[in-house]
């Protein structure tokens, strides 16, 4: 089982409940492969540092999850073919990328409560 | 013959002056790395705020000499300024801290 992080941008002109269901619809492919989803992430509407596909912002979400190695292929078949996605990035963690991923999550929750 | 042996011979003596001043004083700044310092393992590319100070102005990675952290960490700081540019967190191209 290894460490995966996902981060990928959605389309800005889709409403919220398009947002949610693409996001469930991942979360749901994820879970339904074994994954245990140690982190979940929607940092919103953010500007984007150059125009993707001629648009200037995006719906930023990121996954932090466990899963076999074998999954990861149809995750990004999956990502390819959904044309809501822009772009997305799939990253293993080593120790030390897992290591880093924990402090942040406690930074963020120190941080919001 | 004996002359241009002399000649010769007394230019070595003799102070050779060239047209630019032979010491250049670099101001040698003692470099060192921030990761080892720091004891940073994982270079996050989540986060461009960190890594603007590995970019110069254009947008471009700053060289090891200047910013002077290790191959290991460079090697890091590179790919994760990449993925951060590949997620449009950094641009590729821009006049950013200006």
């Amino acid at each position: 089982m290894n460490h995966y992080e996902t981060v990928f941008i959605l389309n800005p002109v889709l409403s919220e409940d398009q947002i949610k269901e693409t996001v469930k619809k991942y979360e749901d492919f994820l879970t339904s492969k074994g994954a245990e989803i140690v982190n979940k992430e929607n940092w919103g509407l953010k500007k984007l540092a150059y125009p993707i596909q001629h648009k200037k912002s995006g719906f930023y979400h990121l996954f932090e999850y466990e899963v076999e190695g074998s999954t990861i292929d149809p995750l990004e078949v999956m990502f390819r073919r959904d044309e809501r996605m822009m772009r997305f990035l799939t990253v293993k963690l080593d120790k030390h990328g897992v290591d880093w991923a924990k402090e942040r999550i406690k930074r963020v929750k120190s941080s919001k409560s | 013959m004996a002359s241009i042996e002399e000649q010769s011979k007394g230019k070595s003596d003799g102070e050779i002056r060239y047209l630019t001043p032979l010491d250049i004083e670099t101001t040698a700044k003692k470099r060192f790395c921030r990761f080892k310092r720091a004891g940073i393992k994982y270079v996050d590319y989540k986060n461009p705020d960190f890594l603007m100070e590995f970019v110069n102005p254009q947008g471009k990675i700053l060289p090891r000499r200047l910013t002077g952290t290790s191959l290991k960490y460079q090697r890091k700081v590179s790919q994760a300024v990449k993925r951060a540019r590949h997620l449009a967190l950094m641009p590729y191209v821009g006049d950013l801290l200006k």
